[in-house]
Order: structure tokens, then sequence, then C-alpha cells
């Protein structure tokens, strides 16, 4: 009966979201009051619809409702309630529900926290967001259906994908779609911007809370996957170029250049059509990225075509989505009048650097995403596309990105004197190269060791610039300490985002580049007692032991870390054997420090007695981490920042 | 003794794992090189893996063949050119500069240089629509002023 209702709310959800766009864009176009009161009601009705649909789903699951074929095909009863309910977006179905139910989300947070919008521009966007979700359930109905029912239910489920099940990849999902699907956000205001003809400073303040929270999301998500990757899969990497990856990451890229484009046409009133252009092709990227990842096309062309119905909605709705909107865009975008002016040496020209240099790293990772898919559909045969291509061509896209990142931030708006500012930053060039040349004589010297010493003089570059700004900002050294103390405190919160986003990442750089140059890895037979030697700790396999597990059985093996002889740390990985889908796990064991990680993982026992044991070094590789959460954690404090729940801009200086 | 019983245990085959000792090769620099090759080339029958992060048992027996030709003595470029040979450019990570794969490889450039050319247009247009300043309105000049006379 639960589930049966649960059907029914999705249903009606699809015919309230059609209303929700009819009334909201021709109550618009008409300036009809009632009208754009019923499709904000809507939009509250199809929230509170699609968040029916999807605890029903989720109450299948948790009472492992078998004779749904959704949870018999990714759920079972033995498995722990956690990865029960992360069963539930673990499948192409469920993702999907749970895609539509975080949009409807963010229509109803814009009418529930958008009073001050302008009537029109408001009921637009909401509009706009109907027309998305109406798009997303017809397919979930009409193709993925998550309700539907098995004539002769399983006595149990097949279960979920053992990989799958662990803390880090349940939260992994709903974070990426937050990101996604917060970016729709800034698509509808920019569509609805199209629609007015009109996009102001006010526009851009509006916009930009909502791009924000989507890439604190976006970032957090990304860096969950990518630590999952490491510590879950067992050899050590934490990247791997993956076209599931690289769809999380178009958007990231294209939604990274898109906060910084939104803020010149904030203050400045410049960039408007490429602003509006960023937010189309951000949110386009993301549903190419759900896609991408839950259509199965990435696998092999041919998987796409093995469900043509599902193949070709997918293909229709984003040609509707970008197609769509990009013509509206050629017709309304000429409209747009330029505003401010800049120099090309200016804030306005560095925030322009960044955004084409962000656009450019985009179009690569799609141009390498997609590429093996052109080749082979026009019969061109297989390519590969993998890391070390990417490695050769996003490398330099970067260095100068980073580079201008440092300084950016202490150009003036309009026109900028960049000699100036690099001679009051002389200390930061000053420590930029003294790191690289420490970083290249401790690390041995030799040719080889010139890319490490440059990205870590990169970084440092990054850092130190980052803190110079505020250092400038507060007449720090040069005013009195009250003083200083009084400048610091008025700088406003927005401003302290982006210095730690900005620092943030070349912390995280610092990780990347330690992790990847010096990754040191030990792989050996062990049997109890025997040690191997890895970095400056001699590793000892003091016993082995079998440990049941709620769904799974493992082998446990306790490693002694040695440091000059003495214990130092115990570190236990296992290896598990699933039972429901059978299959083998390796749970890694980590020791953390400031410096690396000791990283153990054990395998099977050799049939010659001992186990395959391997251990890596992981030098500074924490850093990374730490680095992406104190870049997701400027997007926060940013986010606070007054000026963005104030809805109306400051207005010039003169009023 | 010892060398005989490590010897014997490195014949025995190991479970499926990704790299396994068993079958790695005794001299360290040639271990090294047949790692830096095998991250190079791709798992066949996986998606997007290198043959030295697969548990396939084709990457398994790609890892042994790359060894084997090390062993025998050929050069880095040798031995991928003897998997090429035989499964095509599919099994190389790096796709090889041809022109199947021109676009690819010259597309982040041409990305790049588009960019470019539209900040220069940008630039151009902006100086061409904005030569002439406008100039300040009277409302404007006597704001002008009442700052000045206040700075003075």
């Amino acid at each position: 009966m639960i589930t049966e209702s649960g059907h029914f709310a999705l249903a009606l959800a699809l015919f309230v979201a059609l209303a929700q766009s009819g009334l909201g864009l021709y109550g618009a176009r008409r300036g009809d009051d009632a009208l754009m009161r019923c499709a904000s009601g809507a939009a509250v009705a199809l929230m509170l619809l699609t968040l029916v649909s999807f605890g029903a789903l989720t109450y299948a699951y948790v009472v492992s409702d078998f004779s749904l074929v959704n949870v018999a095909t990714n759920s079972h009863s033995a498995k722990p309630m956690l990865y029960k309910i992360s069963g539930v977006w673990g499948n192409h179905e469920g993702s999907l529900l749970l895609w539509v139910t975080i949009l409807a989300l963010f229509a109803g947070a814009v009418v529930l926290f958008g009073r001050h919008l302008p009537p029109l521009l408001k009921a637009r966007v909401i509009a706009v967001q109907g027309l998305v979700a109406g798009a997303f359930l017809a397919f979930i109905l009409f193709t993925s259906n998550p309700f539907m029912r098995l004539a002769r239910p399983p006595l149990d489920g097949n279960g979920l994908n053992p990989l799958l099940q662990d803390p880090g990849l349940a939260f992994h999902p709903p974070f990426l779609y937050l990101g996604y699907v917060g970016f729709s956000m800034a698509f509808s205001f920019a569509i609805a911007a199209l629609i007015e003809g009109r996009v102001d400073a006010a526009w851009a303040r509006w916009v930009r809370p909502w791009t924000l929270a989507a890439w604190v999301f976006l970032t957090l998500g990304i860096a969950l996957g990518s630590w999952w990757a490491y510590y879950e899969l067992g050899w050590g990497g934490w990247w791997y170029w993956d076209p599931v990856e690289n769809a999380s990451f178009m958007p990231w890229l294209a939604g990274t250049a898109l906060l910084h484009s939104a803020l010149v046409v904030e203050k400045r009133d410049a960039l408007k059509s490429w602003t509006i252009l960023l937010a189309i092709l951000t949110f386009s990227l993301s549903l190419l990225g759900t896609f991408l990842v839950r259509s199965g096309v990435i696998t092999s062309v041919h998987s796409f075509a093995s469900d043509p119905g599902r193949g070709m909605f997918i293909l229709a709705m984003l040609t509707a989505v970008a197609g769509g909107s990009l013509t509206l865009y050629a017709f309304r975008a000429p409209a747009l009048k330029a505003g401010g002016l800049f120099a090309p040496l200016s804030r306005e020209g560095g925030l322009l650097l960044n955004n084409l240099l962000l656009s450019t790293a985009a179009g690569t990772v799609l141009l390498g995403t997609l590429y093996p898919l052109f080749v082979d559909a026009l019969g061109g045969g297989k390519v590969s596309v993998g890391a070390p291509f990417y490695n050769a061509v996003f490398v330099p896209i970067m260095i100068p990105l980073v580079a201008a990142m440092a300084v950016g931030p202490l150009m003036t708006w309009k026109r900028t004197d960049l000699l100036g500012i690099l001679s009051r930053m002389k200390f930061v060039v000053a420590a930029t190269l003294l790191t690289g040349i420490a970083v290249w004589v401790l690390a041995g010297g030799r040719l080889g060791d010139l890319a490490s010493a440059g990205g870590m003089a990169l970084a440092a570059w990054l850092f130190l610039g980052s803190l110079w700004e505020i250092g400038e900002r507060s007449m720090l050294f040069r005013a009195s300490g009250p003083e200083v103390v009084a400048r610091l405190k008025q700088i406003p919160l927005a401003a302290w985002g982006m210095t730690l986003s900005h620092a943030g990442l070349a912390i995280m750089i610092v990780g990347i580049v330690g992790s990847s140059a010096w990754m040191e890895e030990r792989i050996q037979n062990m049997k109890v007692g025997e040690t191997a030697k890895l970095h400056d700790v001699e590793i000892r396999l003091d016993s082995v032991s079998e440990v049941p597990g709620p769904n799974y059985a493992a082998l446990s093996g306790t490693f002694v870390l040695l440091k000059d002889g003495k214990e130092y740390q115990r570190l236990s990985p296992e290896r598990r054997q699933y039972r429901q889908p059978p299959r083998p796990t390796s749970e890694t064991a980590i020791h953390s420090t400031l410096l690396g990680d000791y990283y153990t993982v054990i395998g099977e026992e050799a049939p010659g007695g001992g186990y395959v044991t391997r251990f890596y070094w992981q030098p500074l590789i924490a850093w990374m981490w730490a680095g992406a959460l104190i870049m997701s954690l400027g997007g926060l404090v940013s986010l606070f920042d007054r000026r963005h729940r104030i809805g109306a801009p400051q207005g010039s200086r003169k009023s | 003794m010892k060398r005989l019983i490590l010897s014997l245990l490195l014949l025995t085959s190991a479970p499926a794992l990704a790299v396994d000792p068993a079958e790695m090769l005794k001299d360290p620099a040639q271990e090294a090189r047949a790692r830096e090759i095998g991250a190079e080339l791709r798992c066949l029958v996986c998606q997007n893996q290198s043959i030295d992060d697969s548990d396939a048992d084709l990457a398994k027996d790609l890892r042994q063949i790359v060894r084997e030709r090390i062993s025998a003595g050929d050069s880095d470029s040798a031995v991928k050119q003897f998997l090429v040979d035989r499964y095509g450019d599919y099994v190389l990570l790096k796709p090889p500069f041809n022109p199947k794969t021109w676009l690819l490889w010259l597309g982040p450039l041409g990305l790049a240089l588009a960019a470019g050319l539209v900040g220069r247009a940008y630039y151009r247009r902006q100086r061409r629509e904005g030569a002439a300043p406008q100039p300040l309105s009277a409302e404007e000049q006597r704001e002008l002023e009442r700052i000045m006379k206040d700075q003075g």
C-alpha cells in the first residue's frame, strides 16, 4: 500500500510539475498574480509529492520488500541498515528519484526563501524548475520506474555491490546530486533572465548563493568519492580520470568559472551574457554527468543502444535542455547590454582569464571523455583515452590558472598595475623561489625532481599570495595593532571565504604533488612473524585471524609498524568475502600523519603459505583531503556573508 | 637454501590481485620499468583500468607478457609495440598521435586558442563601443565637485 502511494505520488508529481511550469510561464507573461501564486503552490506540492515518493521507496528498502524489482535486484535482508538506505540511490532508478526530489526541494526553497525576489523573475524560475522536473519525472515513470512489482517475489535480494557498502560512498551520491541539481538554480535563473531580457547586479546577487551552495556540495561530493577510491579500492590511487569521475569534474570546473563570472556581473555589471552562457553550460554538463554515469553509455556505445527507450529519451532531453536554452540564448543574449569597461590587466580581466582557462579545462575533459564514444560511433574502432592523456594536457592548463590565482585578488577593478603588485609581493616571490629550490635539493636535486619542486613552489605561491591579500587589507605590520584588528574585523565573510578556498587549493596541490612524486610501494609475500621495510618503518605481520561480519567473512591481519625497533602503530586491514553478491573486497588500514600515510593491504593466503601484503607510503596525501575540506569551508563561510541575504543590491555609492 | 625457498615461493601462483609478488621480476630496475609500462597499458576487458590496477586474469597475463619481454631484453617502446601489434592502439591508455587522434591531441590547444580569441574579441569590442566615454551629466558633475571640495 505504501509502495502504491509512492507510485501514485510520483505520477501525480508529473502533472503538478507540468502545471507548475505552465502556470508560471503564462502567469508571468500575463502578469497575473493569482496564476503565479498557483505556480508557487504547485512547487510546494511537488516538493511534498516527491518526498512522499522517495520516502515510500526508502521504506520498501528498509523493510526489504522484495516484491519490488528494484529492491530485489539491489538489496539483501542481511545488509546493515545504513546500506539498505544508501541502496535506495545506489542504482539507476532510485538515484533518478533522489535527483528529482532534490530538484523539487530546490524549487520549494525558492518559494519559501525567495520572498524578496521580483515576482515575475520568481515565477519564471519556478516554471523552469518545473519543466526540468517534469522531464525527469516522465523519464522515471516511462523508462525507469522504481515501483515496478514482481509477480513472484524472491525469498531474498541480490544484494548491493560490496564496494559500495561503505560509509564514504553511502553519502557520496547525495552530495554530488545536491551539487548537480543545485546548478539547476543557476540555469533556471539564467533562462528566466533571458525570457525577461534583463540581467543586472541584483540578478547576480540572487544567483550567487545558490551556485555557491551547489559548488560546496559538489566539491565535498567529489572529495568524498576520491577519498573512498583511495581507501577502498586498495591500490593507493585517488583519481583515475575515469569517465565517471570526469562526469562530476566537468560541472565542477564550469561551476567554479560561473561563481567567478557572476562576481563580475554583481560588482561591475559586465560579462553578463557570458555568465548566462556559463550557467546554461554548467547545468547541461551536470545533466550529461548524471546520464553518462547512469545510462551505461560510458562502458560502450552499444550498451546505450541496448536499451533504446532510455537512450533516446536521454538524448532527446539533453538536446532539448542544451539545444533549447542555447537557441533562446542566441536570440536573447545580444540584447543584454555590456556594462562596465575594464582593461585586460584588472580584477575583471583576471576573472575573465580564470573563466577562459577553466572553460578550456572543462572542454578538454569533455573532449577526452566523449572522444572514444564518437570514434566508436563513427566506426573508427576503439580508442583509449586514459590517465596519461589527461595528465599530459591538464597540467599545462592548470599552471597559469594557479599562478594567476595568487595575484588576481590583489588586482584592482577596471585597471591595475601588475608590476606594482608583484613588487609589493616581493616577499612572496622570494619565498616561492626558496621553496622551489629547497624542495628540489631535498628531493635529490635530479632533473626529474624539477617538476615536483615546481609544483610545490606553485603551492607556496598560491598559499602565501592568498594570505598576502589579507595582510594588505588589514595593513598588517604597517598599522598599529588595534587598527589591524579593526581592519580584520571589517573584512567581509565573502573575502575570508575566498582566501580560505584559494589557500585550500594550495594545500591540496601540496598533497597531489607529494603523493604522486614520492609514493613508495612494497608488494611481497609474508608469513606470520616476517617483516618488510616501508619508508622509515619496518612492518611485521603479527597475526592473521578470521573475523565474521554481518554479511561477509573477513580475513584480518594485524601489522605492527616498528620505528627504530620500537612499536609505533598497529594496523589491521581485512580481506572480506561478501556472501551476496559473492565478491571479495579489501579493507585497507591506514595510519595518517602530517608527513604521509602508512597504507596497508592484506591479500588472500598464498598456496605456499604466507599472505600477499601490500604497503604504500603516501607522502603528504592527508593535505589533499584537508585542502578539499578547507576549500568547501571557504564556500560555506562566503555563503554566510550578510550581503547574500539582503536580496536587493547595495546600490552605487551615489544613493 | 633460503634462496631456494624464495624462488619456489615465487613460482607458486598466488590468487589474483593487482600486481602480486609471484609475478615480479627479481631485478628491481627491470621491475620498476615493468610497472611504468604497466601503468600505460589498458586492461582490455576492464573499465578504464591499467593492467597494474586490475584483478582480471587478462591483466595478469599482460603483466606477465610485459615482464617476459623485458627479461628478453626489449626496450620500453618495443614492449609496448609488441602489445600494440597484437591488440591494436586500444591497449595504450595514452593514445598515439595519428589521424584518428589528431582532434583529441590538438583539441585542448584549439580550445585554448579559441578561448584566447574570445578574450581578444571581447576587449576589442569593448574598445570600439566604449571608445568615447559618455560626458558627465549635470548631476554627476555637481557630485564630483562636491566630492572634490570635501577632499580638499
